[in-house]
């Protein structure tokens, strides 16, 4: 058996982070791989369209009505869908309560005493929370977990901030562990010159866009219907875009600590490419009204 | 050995500021001092109420032993919610020896510990739900309790439990006071923040009670003891002195205190307050709002016992005042004989002190009324208004040290050579393999009560029995075997 391959898929909030590694995920399964996803999310909505079900029922809500964590058998979180994908949701708090980063924590510790990181897996990917904003969201990539990172990134401003920032978290923990940033992953907005903007953002923090995935909507037909693209429409030529993707990740070899690149550096780069104007310091704080006026 | 002059006092404390890497140095260096009577205020020598090194050996707790160990903790009739993991309710439980009247598991809870317990899905889903159960529980297996306090242990603080809106909705359903109290351990530098958080729960949640409710009977010689927390039964032997006087205690704040005293106690006259540190902000508060005025005493030893008796008076009319006067008399041959008994076998002794909240400096006066001398004393806690207050008590050219440090205060002791150390648990066994008698000054070694007259009976004793226990004649230490030259000589001649 080849090595395990553990992968974190990181991005801005509403990207679609779980989309594409659903989608991916299937093209792996497809091409004959063993792949398990682990939602790191307490919305829990990062295997549905491999479940065909509204949300998997999560590690920390079995717990709690367990008990503990340490009531629970592997199989009572772990559920199998589409090509035997395993999956398995953290799961935690409605927002405003509790400690969601800690029930990452709980999960993800869960899953290794339990033994489910077995041998025939080829590959795991954690589907993680938009913002990295506490230590329970950076566990997949601490301890030895995940040393591929994939960010999922758009032409759009503040996804553009986003990957920025996560490959500055990624620097952190790649100076005292294995883990590696593998490649930008343009999820298509349709902005202006979107895939050389991505790629020149990838080539500035040393990396590639590994991937463009275009904008299509069959993605969303196949999301009411609870599916991934690959088992909806497996002819649709969007489907093709994601078994490029899996190939490209499968036969990735470029891993690199990040450079990630300062405020002014990013900002240049955005009006380079015309995202944003030059630095104009008249219009700062201005507010529309006081522009009509002058 | 003859006292350190001022020059090597301060030569002892570059010693041993020496042996740290510079920043620590720099840093240690404001909170050792030479005191000076001179000084009116003591941040001219003295830094306090910072932040402690890391890996000195601090032997500060934190703002949750602050609120629920030293304030909240002996008021009786409530039950204080440990609210967070199991161990920082465990561990603390019953270890100040605050005595109180009642029985226990019926209708006074003091000894007892109530904890939410928390478990990992507490952490990750939130408390709130398991803190109403528990409230609801309370309420059930112990319907006598008068309030619920809940003690907020760090995790609370760290995954932002709304732990307010559960009081307020406890308190609809119950009917009686619920108290959340923000005094998660992180915050601040030591238990003092804890104390001030404590106090600010009581101003917010309890002390407006009975506002506007005029059906208390008063009198004008109603008054609050604040800040005595009946360590081994302190509070009891001062109260009886003040009633003896003429004065009505309505209120103890908080040993063998109940939430009734609390909310009375904005009808009283004057508040008086024996630990400053741990009460003031309270005392202040019900200045400024109902415009009570606040006095600090101490009680231990008879002649500050007199001082502070007269001082009360001062501010009542002539019966009291005589009273007083007559509560002295009442007791002089009484305490005369336990000087007379323990003077000659105690004088000249000198003692090193390091505890915290008023002892530092309110426990001076009683060894000196034995003929002892305190020639070294620091506070765990303390603030510079302790400082202040402490200059004036303490001989000229003594050491003075500020979150002692465990190897400074082993290096103060090994130069010094007190005859007597009174300090806490962690520091007694150290002390004591040194060959150096030990009290402890927290629990009063299980002993008590040293306030009033009736404690300084207890306190000479204790202080002789340990002093001049034949034990220490069997220890063998280098420094008293007749080869080596004790170090003390050379540099106290």
């Amino acid at each position: 058996m080849a090595r395990l391959r553990q992968c974190a898929i990181y991005g801005k909030g509403g990207i679609g982070k779980s989309t594409t590694t659903q989608n991916l995920v299937s093209a792996l399964a497809e091409l004959g791989n063993s792949v398990m996803i682990v939602g790191c999310d307490p919305k829990a909505d990062s295997t549905r369209l491999i479940l065909h079900a509204k949300a998997q029922t999560t590690i920390m809500s079995l717990a709690a009505e367990a008990g503990s964590v340490e009531d629970l058998e592997l199989e009572d979180v772990l559920k199998a869908g589409y090509r035997g994908i395993k999956c398995v949701e953290s799961g935690g708090p409605e927002p405003g309560v509790g400690c969601a980063g800690r029930g990452v924590i709980t999960a993800i510790n869960f899953l290794e005493e339990e033994g489910a990181y077995d041998d025939e897996l080829d590959f795991v990917f954690y589907d993680v929370l938009g913002d990295v904003v506490c230590g329970g969201f950076a566990m997949p990539i601490r301890e030895n977990k995940a040393q591929e990172i994939y960010i999922v990134c758009s032409g759009e401003m503040m996804a553009m901030y986003a990957a920025n920032n996560i490959a500055k978290g990624i620097v952190k923990y790649a100076n005292s562990g294995s883990v590696r940033l593998a490649g930008l992953i343009c999820n298509s907005r349709e902005t202006a010159r979107e895939d050389e903007l991505i790629s020149a953002l990838a080539a500035k923090i040393g990396t590639t866009m590994i991937h463009f995935v275009p904008r299509d909507n069959v993605v969303q037909r196949a999301e009411i219907r609870r599916m991934t693209v690959i088992e909806y429409e497996p002819e649709h030529k969007q489907a093709q875009e994601y078994r490029d993707l899996a190939i490209k990740i499968r036969d990735n070899k470029n891993f690199v600590i990040p450079t990630p690149i300062t405020m002014d550096e990013l900002e240049e780069l955005m009006m380079e490419f015309g995202i944003i104007d030059e630095e104009d310091e008249s219009i700062i704080g201005v507010t529309a009204a006081a522009a009509a006026v002058a | 050995m003859a006292a350190l002059t001022r020059e090597e006092t301060e030569a002892l404390i570059q010693e041993v500021l020496e042996v740290y890497p510079e920043q620590a140095r720099k840093d240690r260096a404001k909170h050792l001092a030479v005191n000076d009577q001179s000084l009116e205020k003591s941040n001219k020598c003295i830094t306090s109420n910072r932040k402690s090194q890391p890996g000195t050996m601090t032997i500060r707790g934190c703002a949750y032993a602050g609120s629920k160990g030293v304030v909240w903790g002996p008021i009786k009739d409530m039950i204080h919610i440990s609210h967070g993991p199991v161990g920082c309710g465990q561990y603390s439980r019953a270890g100040r020896r605050n005595y109180y009247v009642g029985t226990t598991g019926i209708n006074t809870f003091g000894t007892m510990n109530f904890t939410s317990d928390f478990q990992e899905k507490d952490i990750v889903f939130g408390g709130d739900k398991k803190l109403a159960k528990i409230m609801n529980e309370i309420e059930q297996l112990f319907p006598l309790n008068k309030g619920i306090s809940i003690q907020s242990e760090c995790p609370i603080g760290l995954i932002g439990d709304d732990i307010e809106a559960v009081a307020k909705k406890a308190n609809k359903e119950i009917g009686k006071p619920v108290v959340p109290v923000r005094c998660e351990g992180f915050r601040g530098v030591s238990q003092s923040l804890g104390h001030h958080i404590a106090n600010d729960a009581i101003r917010d949640w309890v002390l407006e009670n009975r506002d506007g409710d005029d059906s208390f009977p008063t009198t004008p010689y109603d008054v609050a003891v604040i800040g005595d927390y009946n360590i081994g039964g302190d509070a009891w032997a001062s109260r009886t002195l003040l009633e003896e006087m003429g004065l009505r205690v309505v209120a103890q704040w908080s040993g063998d205190g109940t939430i009734a005293e609390m909310e009375k106690t904005p009808k009283v006259k004057l508040n008086l307050i024996h630990c400053y540190r741990s009460m003031n902000y309270i005392a202040r508060h019900m200045e400024e709002k109902y415009k009570i005025p606040w006095l600090e005493y101490n009680f231990f030893g008879p002649t500050k016992i007199a001082e502070s008796l007269r001082k009360i008076a001062a501010l009542f009319d002539e019966t009291i005042q005589a009273g007083a006067e007559k509560v002295i008399a009442k007791y002089e041959s009484e305490y005369q004989a336990v000087i007379d008994k323990y003077k000659p076998r105690l004088q000249g002794k000198r003692v090193m002190l390091y505890v915290g909240g008023l002892r530092p400096r309110h426990v001076i006066g009683a060894y000196e009324d034995l003929g002892m001398e305190v020639v070294g004393t620091g506070y765990e806690f303390g603030h510079n208004d302790d400082y202040d207050r402490t200059i004036k008590e303490m001989g000229n050219a003594t050491l003075i040290y500020d979150d002692v440090t465990g190897y400074e205060f082993e290096e103060f002791v090994k130069r010094v050579q007190p005859d007597l150390i009174g300090s806490g648990i962690k520091e007694k066994y150290i002390f004591q393999k040194m060959g150096i008698p030990f009290r402890q000054m927290h629990s009063w070694d299980y002993s008590g009560p040293y306030h009033g007259y009736d404690g300084f009976a207890i306190f000479a004793r204790d202080m002789d029995m340990t002093l001049n226990n034949p034990c220490w004649k069997q220890v063998k230490v280098p420094w008293k075997t007749a080869e080596s030259t004790p170090v003390a000589v050379a540099a106290g001649a």
